[in-house]
């Protein structure tokens, strides 16, 4: 009888932040479908009181049927049967809930059967989901796939494909291989184009594939014999109807355990290409990892929201020495700290889908018309803050997601080490969140150039010149005094003029911005609503100590540091 | 062959969180304290309704609920699930109606809406729990009834074939239509609200919600009549006034008390077979069980 959506009201606060007038005019542009669809809105209220109704039966759903569910799926897990993934009874109770009510295909247009849903409600939902159980998230959450198809298919196979993902099958994307995990340049699956009956077929083996046993899949391969590079490598829809995969086995993992980690070897199976070709490295698959980094960034926060509310449960509840544990300093301010990490990632990962939904909305728009010059330019903007805050918020919200994690299990005692308590399967769910889709130190590789193009800069003196009510100036000045720092960090590093030492110090650069990026989107959600002024407070101290520590480390170490730490590969 | 299936539904109190304030000092129900929902049963019955909308083609399902003007509600609730439209009886006569009176002006709607095949009620109402108005329709219409279903098995021919939910096992029954079934909490759970479904019915509204309510979508209905919800007063009705509400309910609530139940201490065997047998035995002396 839980609802996630009602009974969270950071959802709906997120939910109606003022840039979202922007988002739905361009997304519904003039409200144009009303006519045609008895289910499109009539106007920005009607738009945003859709979304809300819907997020509604997402946490419905969520807290009556997939979290009871995720013990249960976590335990079972799915099997093969007849070369087929057959998922755990749970996991598919779930889907068939979610599929009958309609909330798949929730970002694609109307006439490709979906809700032509921005992305802020979509991730809302998957903030949920990943709550009620985060290994079901994975399954429901690549219907982002249809993005990818949408944005780069034709429109034939846009008309064959997507509606059948509106209606409730499911996607997998195909990209890791044995030999080519991280870096994806080393693909070998190979795509032969077959000159007789002018179709393409694939050989070879994916690992680690997401549900890999999908009804659509998108898969990379190497499509130009002879190259060794992601030059040489092109995007392909394989239909699961074809029958030419074989899935050799499910891998047995310490999380997620619900969704389905494939290893499949693909035997002659026919596929269309996406696109063009040899751009299914640089251009595809880039969309479509940013696309499922903004959705681990929603999974870290779900994930995180489950933690915090078990620690706080459990805190609230457990006796020692006379009263509740939650009294004793040692474990309220863990869990006051788990709160402001919470609503800090929450906050980042609401803005970065806001950037994703502005620039995604224009660039469809200007499939549709010409473009003018001030809505190219607003275009660029957000799509390079969009790119910026994807890998901040991926780095930043999974560690986040596993600390509180952590920290959960921890106020649980030993009871937390003991299967009795959900707190150690989402401690174990948790672990995935900063690996995949490219783990933390590759989020940096990606966000270290918004820290050496001031791209972080500028956007921080963006929220510096805000206002704010006057009471809340004492944090700005905090976070200005952090940022005179930062850069002072950054231009250390930067002055050596050295890649490797760049590298070395990447990762505490890009968390400086972050713990300043976060400080600012706390402030100004405390100055549309008060309830978050205790995290605001809680976060600035803990970053400004964080970020001195990082400075105080950059500021004592030179190029020639590095050989400590390179040591160790001599021994 | 599509079916024309009349689903009675109830908007009732929500008796299952209650709480300190849930009756009042008079003995009467504080309905300001429950939130109001669609009754748990009618829920199971909409679904079987709908899950033979979706195996015969043309089948239409209409909710037929009696209550205030907010009872609207439960229509909604019921497109937004699927059902094809829905009609509110609702009128200050039927105010303070029991099983019976409540019976009788169901019968009289029903009989205005004149083609059905099948008339589907939830078992009982969690208000109430009397589990007499469906039976009671059944009864002023003339039909036959079957209680206690927990799955319609098909729809063929003019006959039904349903399963029933018994105290000591389950009974595959057979029935001619037109017919009013009783469905059972243990059937299956009413799918959720579809997404596109209530996007699309959220501005249904019936003409007295249009006139309180300062709606900004006041002239939709106008382009789409699926928004307008049917709200049948005793006027449109053909009924005998007197058999209506109070003055047609026999029922006469003399007193209420709270039961407050006593619990036990608990005990705790062990399991093993002689402890289990003991324990058994014990039951069956003291006639628990047997």
């Amino acid at each position: 009888m839980a609802n996630f959506f009602t009974d969270n009201p950071d959802l709906k606060f997120h939910l109606t932040h003022p840039l979202m007038k922007k988002i739905v005019a361009l997304k519904e542009d003039n409200f144009e479908d009303k006519d045609q669809y008895d289910y499109a809105p009539l106007d920005f209220e009607d738009a945003m009181d859709s979304y809300e109704k819907v997020l509604e039966i997402v946490g419905e759903i969520c807290g009556d049927i997939v979290a009871p569910n995720a013990e249960g799926v976590d335990a079972e897990g799915p099997r093969i049967e007849n070369n087929e993934v057959v998922y755990a009874a749970g996991t598919q109770q779930n889907l068939d809930a979610l599929v009958k009510a309609g909330l798949m295909g929730i970002t694609l247009p109307r006439k490709y059967e979906g809700l032509n849903f921005p992305i802020v409600p979509y991730i809302m939902a998957a903030d949920m989901v990943s709550r009620a159980d985060a290994g079901f998230v994975n399954i429901w959450g690549l219907q982002d796939c249809a993005e990818t198809i949408h944005e780069f298919a034709d429109d034939d196979q846009k008309m064959r494909y997507l509606p059948r993902i509106s209606r409730g099958e499911t996607a997998a994307m195909d990209l890791t291989e044995p030999d080519a995990g991280s870096d994806l340049q080393s693909v070998q699956l190979k795509a032969t184009y077959n000159e007789k009956d002018g179709k393409w077929y694939l050989n070879g083996v994916k690992r680690f594939i997401t549900n890999g046993d999908g009804n659509i899949s998108l898969v990379l391969a190497r499509s130009e014999p002879g190259t060794t590079d992601g030059r040489g490598l092109s995007m392909f829809i394989y239909d699961r109807n074809h029958k030419a995969v074989k899935i050799r086995r499910i891998e047995n993992k310490m999380g997620i355990k619900g969704s389905p980690t494939c290893e499949l070897v693909f035997q002659n199976a026919p596929a269309e290409l996406v696109g063009d070709r040899k751009m299914g490295l640089i251009k595809y698959v880039m969309a479509l990892m940013n696309g499922a980094r903004l959705g681990i960034g929603a999974q870290s926060v779900g994930i995180s929201e489950a933690a915090y509310r078990e620690a706080l449960a459990y805190a609230e509840e457990r006796e020692q020495f006379g009263k509740p544990i939650i009294k004793f300093p040692a474990v309220y301010e863990m869990l006051a700290t788990m709160k402001a990490k919470l609503d800090a990632s929450r906050s980042l990962l609401y803005e970065t889908s806001r950037f994703v939904d502005v620039y995604k909305a224009y660039m469809h728009l200007s499939k549709k018309r010409t473009l003018t010059r001030e809505e190219r330019q607003e275009m660029k903007y957000y799509q390079r803050l969009a790119d910026f805050f994807t890998p901040l918020l991926k780095g930043m919200s999974s560690e986040y997601c596993n600390q509180i994690a952590y920290d959960a299990l921890q106020i649980h005692g030993g009871s937390g080490f003991m299967k009795d308590y959900p707190i150690e399967r989402i401690y174990r769910d948790a672990r995935i969140t900063t690996i995949y889709e490219g783990t933390t130190q590759l989020q940096v590789v990606a966000a270290i150039r918004g820290v050496t193009t001031d791209g972080y800069l500028k956007r921080i003196r963006e929220y510096e010149a805000m206002p704010l009510r006057p009471e809340l100036h004492g944090f700005r000045r905090t976070l200005i005094g952090m940022t005179e720092e930062y850069e002072r960090a950054v231009k250390s590093v930067t002055d050596v003029k050295d890649n490797e030492f760049l590298d070395f110090h990447a990762r505490r650069l890009v968390e400086m911005a972050g713990h300043i990026i976060m400080g600012y989107l706390l402030l100004l959600d405390t100055e549309r609503d008060d309830r978050y002024r205790n995290s605001t407070e809680i976060f600035i101290r803990l970053g400004r100590a964080e970020n001195k520590a990082r400075a105080e480390f950059i500021a004592n170490s030179s190029l020639n540091d590095l050989g400590y730490f390179k040591q160790i590969q001599e021994a | 062959m599509g079916l024309n299936i009349i689903v009675l539904a109830k908007q009732v109190p929500d008796t299952r969180n209650v709480g300190k304030d849930a009756m009042k000092a008079d003995g009467t129900v504080n309905r300001a304290a429950l939130p109001a929902i669609f009754n748990p049963e009618d829920l199971n019955a909409l679904e079987q309704a709908l899950r033979l909308k979706e195996k015969y083609p043309g089948t239409k399902v209409t909710l037929l609920t009696m209550g205030p003007g907010r009872a609207a509600e439960i229509i909604r609730e019921g497109l937004f699930r699927g059902a094809d439209g829905g009609i509110l009886l609702t009128d200050r006569a039927f105010a303070g109606s029991d099983t019976l009176a409540t019976s009788y002006a169901l019968s009289c709607a029903i009989r205005k809406i004149k083609t059905y095949d099948l008339i589907l009620a939830g078992r009982q109402a969690i208000d109430g729990d009397t589990a007499q108005v469906g039976p009671q329709v059944a009864e002023k219409l003339g039909l036959p009834q079957v209680t206690y279903v927990e799955e319609i098995l098909s729809a063929e021919k003019g006959k039904l074939r349903l399963k029933r939910r018994l105290e000591r096992g389950v009974e595959t029954v057979e029935t001619p239509m037109p017919v009013l079934l009783t469905i059972n909490g243990s059937a299956a759970p009413c799918r959720p609200r579809n997404a596109r479904l209530v996007m699309k019915y959220k501005h249904a509204r019936t003409v007295t919600e249009r006139q309180n309510l300062s709606e900004d979508y006041i002239d939709l209905a106008n382009d789409r009549p699926y928004l307008n919800i049917p709200e049948w007063s005793v006027n449109d009705i053909e009924c005998d006034a007197n058999s209506l509400g109070l003055s047609g309910s026999p029922t006469k609530v003399k007193k209420i008390e709270n039961v407050v139940f006593q619990a036990k201490e608990a005990r705790h065997i062990q399991a093993n077979e002689q402890e289990i047998e003991e324990l058994v035995k014990e039951l069956i002396a003291n006639h628990t069980i047997g």
